[in-house]
């Protein structure tokens, strides 16, 4: 019997927060390896398994899979989440690579100085709301099917569930334009992976809040320059 | 007969390049769209087939294409330059994905202030010669084989050799303590469809420098946040 996969990363959301939503959804059970401190990840990366020296790293199937898209696209590809063809696959391409666009800013807020907080909330919400989310909006009206692509859940509409809900959480009430991203939400959490990965005890890490994020950031001696250079 | 795909971009590499290299490496013809002024943009964002008023955009198959990986994805994957299973995918995308963080360090290197400039090079020649070259040069030494992955012809290997060419732009000689790498760039470059990409005339960019930032600048009424608002 196959091992579990194993996920290497911090005790946090950042990029890895995608892949354990995938899994979820794939219904695939996995463990997790969570840096506690600075030495941690400088070992892992003294251990010479990461390409690039970077996380999120998966080890599944014999590779250690370093690069989130490239994690991502192999569990999509493997659970049946990517389509049914090439042009689908394509579709769910453009929309998944505009939600990480989203995905990345929102990762990145925590980090800004605090004089610029309130300007850089104003630019993701604005980005949610008047660029990304009017195309998913559009894209379930013209087509007025359950799911983003091809009438069955793909890896597309677990992104999207999973950027709707962080969006959510810096400002409630940001559907309150879009009827059928409502729609689309109430619809998708029910599934039953779904709700398993929402309840407590799931891997699902909380949104970051200032205290533990000062902390963390002096564990792991983490700035801007660390995720950007650490972190792919 | 279908028709040719159509590049949308302005007159440069940017992020269109790599496009440019994995059809030419595909051996597909094409045609390209240059805006000229921040009109042609805006009216390109209009027409409304801009999925996230952004570019690159590639029509083809009766698709407006946008996002460069999902655009260079497609075309790997229909001409057979994306391995032959997915564990084989799964090192090109690893692949790409390191070399696409360099690329995007050398598309913005232009655009740092004059006083930034020489910091930023030697940080991209740093991560070049540190963290990405040394993992293609052991990959190749390792396996001991023509092309990245699987012994056959990839996006991968595209995607190196543009980078390659690029980072020696920056600096020449940039490939020396990398012999596998060298041997690499040698015989991919004779390539015909390589070769010929590679001559005056194709629709090759040149390296990008003060003019081509003073025509981002213009088309996309430019500074630094609204250009990568529109990339």
């Amino acid at each position: 019997m196959a091992a579990k996969p194993k996920l290497y990363y911090f005790n946090g959301r950042g990029r890895m927060e995608s892949v354990r939503w995938l899994l979820a959804a794939a219904g695939v059970e996995y463990e997790e390896v969570l840096f506690k401190t600075a030495e941690d990840f400088e070992n892992l990366i003294k251990g010479g398994i990461l390409m690039y020296q970077q996380v999120p790293m998966v080890e599944m199937d014999g590779m250690y899979m370093v690069q989130t898209r490239a994690i991502l696209k192999y569990i999509a590809a493997k659970y049946d989440l990517y389509g049914k063809d090439l042009k689908e696959r394509a579709m769910i391409d453009m929309y998944v690579e505009g939600m990480r666009d989203l995905n990345d800013m929102i990762m990145l807020f925590p980090f800004s100085l605090p004089e610029e907080k309130q300007k850089n909330l104003n630019y993701i919400l604005g980005r949610a709301t008047q660029r990304f989310f009017p195309v998913y909006e559009k894209a379930l009206k013209d087509h007025g099917k359950n799911y983003l692509v091809g009438n069955q859940l793909s890896w597309a509409d677990v992104q999207l569930l999973e950027v709707i809900l962080m969006v959510e959480e810096l400002k409630a009430g940001v559907l309150c334009a879009f009827p059928k991203l409502q729609e689309f939400k109430a619809r998708v959490i029910k599934l039953p992976r779904i709700q398993k990965f929402l309840q407590p005890g799931s891997p699902r890490k909380p949104p970051v809040d200032d205290a533990s994020f000062e902390v963390s950031r002096k564990i792991y001696k983490i700035d801007k320059n660390f995720v950007l250079k650490h972190m792919s």
